[in-house]
């Protein structure tokens, strides 16, 4: 037990330094794409960008410019077309070949599986967007692989944490440091919205969007290339879970103050009422729109400015760059605690609204 | 008119500073007032300052 527990340890205060070496890691995988003259470092750059806060299907680590070979590992793709079509992604070879499973032929472009013919043509519309059809993808990617990692890793935390307060009142080991935290969200967020009545039934998920953000969050500013956060799917799933929670656990109260607001003229009713009802699709949303916007404008911010360190080389403008890139992660590390912080007390605000007693207003 | 995209970024940035800026104004002046007071005062700063980004980053991504 004391074995597992040093462990976990050593695993959190490496991960704490992988946070650290944020810019010497892009800044590593950059070097490889920076040839040529200026003009072509910045198509470099903004190719890698790009394809840096992008889903994949397979596990790059790292990839040599010159010789082509990527080191990683290919990630299982299972597709829905009229039935369930699973292989692994090392068929598409990042894109080059066709994937041929149960008969038909499977093309990717872009990030995006596409089914085409044996040749592999993807016929592109006016715009350059491809006109071939898509199959429903269930596949296993980098980011579907990262939330699983994360889901693990906070289950075997907290339940660590639970058996370690069997016969005492202080928990040992994780639960010092997660302690503090998961009282505060239960003193300074949970019951103030929510009330002392029925504050428990959200509690679990308050708690699990609170640190599933933030490591979430902070693992993205780390060399590993994941960026869960920043794909607007993930964050549309988690207000999902929001918008839901708050709709049907929702007491009549709250239908009443959408649909005929109380003492209010009646003309007043019916205006409000559709207004009202923009306003629950509207919270959500922009719960949605404000943690993806945040995370993905600092990450593609933050490795422009490395890029301006390769497209400078001089003396004096490549270390400014340096600087001002370290100074934006620090301001990372901040949001991304500040991100899971403002999405739980905005989801506590709405699931209080949801269960408020009518009190004589 | 190939330009106007980064006007509006100029004007949405204007737009979500000078929010900021006036809460973050207000929010000294009542801690001054009631020093005691300034845990609070400190969340509800944090909180207004993350919706009003919210926008911003929202609208940035439009333009």
């Amino acid at each position: 037990m004391k074995v597992f527990q040093r462990s976990l340890k050593y695993a959190m205060i490496l991960l704490l330094m992988l946070t650290g070496t944020v810019i010497w890691a892009s800044s590593g995988d950059e070097q490889h794409k920076s040839t040529g003259n200026p003009i072509d470092t910045k198509e470099e750059i903004n190719a890698y960008i790009k394809h840096h806060l992008q889903d994949s299907h397979d596990f790059t680590f790292f990839t040599n410019g010159e010789t082509g070979t990527h080191y990683g590992f290919p990630l299982p793709v299972i597709l829905w077309d009229g039935g369930i079509k699973t292989f692994m992604s090392s068929k598409f070879h990042h894109g080059e070949t066709v994937a041929e499973s149960g008969g038909s032929y499977y093309k990717l472009y872009h990030g995006k599986i596409y089914k085409t013919d044996a040749d592999g043509t993807i016929t592109l519309d006016d715009h350059g967007h491809p006109t071939n059809a898509k199959p429903l993808d269930f596949s296993i990617t980098k980011n579907v692989v990262f939330i699983i990692l994360v889901a693990v890793l906070m289950f075997f935390m907290f339940t660590r944490m639970a058996k370690s307060y069997k016969g005492n009142l202080m928990p040992k080991g994780v639960g010092r440091m997660l302690e503090p935290i998961i009282l505060y969200i239960r003193d300074d967020i949970a019951i103030p919205n929510i009330g002392k009545k029925n504050y428990k039934k959200y509690m679990g998920y308050l708690l699990t969007v609170f640190f599933f953000v933030w490591i979430i969050n902070l693992l993205g500013l780390t060399p590993l290339g994941v960026n869960v956060t920043n794909n607007i799917a993930v964050t549309l799933a988690l207000a999902l879970i929001t918008y839901f929670l708050t709709t049907f656990t929702a007491n009549k109260n709250y239908w009443k103050h959408i649909f005929w607001m109380p003492d209010v003229p009646v003309l007043m009713k019916i205006i409000l009422a559709p207004i009202e009802l923009l306003g629950t699709f509207i919270k959500p949303f922009a719960l949605m729109i404000r943690l993806y916007a945040n995370i993905t404008a600092g990450h593609i911010v933050l490795m422009s400015i490395i890029g301006l360190m390769f497209v400078f080389k001089s003396w004096i403008g490549s270390p400014l760059s340096f600087g001002l890139a370290f100074a934006l992660a620090l301001l990372e590390l901040l949001v991304a605690a500040l991100q899971a912080y403002i999405f739980t007390m905005l989801s506590a605000l709405y699931f209080g609204m949801a269960v408020e007693e009518h009190d004589d207003h | 008119m190939t330009g106007l995209n980064f006007v509006g970024a100029g004007l949405i940035v204007i737009g979500a500073g000078l929010g900021i800026g006036r809460i973050g104004g207000s929010a000294m002046d009542a801690i001054a007032r009631q020093p005691e007071a300034s845990g609070k005062i400190q969340t509800a700063m944090l909180i207004a300052a993350a919706l009003i980004e919210g926008i911003g980053f929202a609208a940035l991504f439009a333009a």
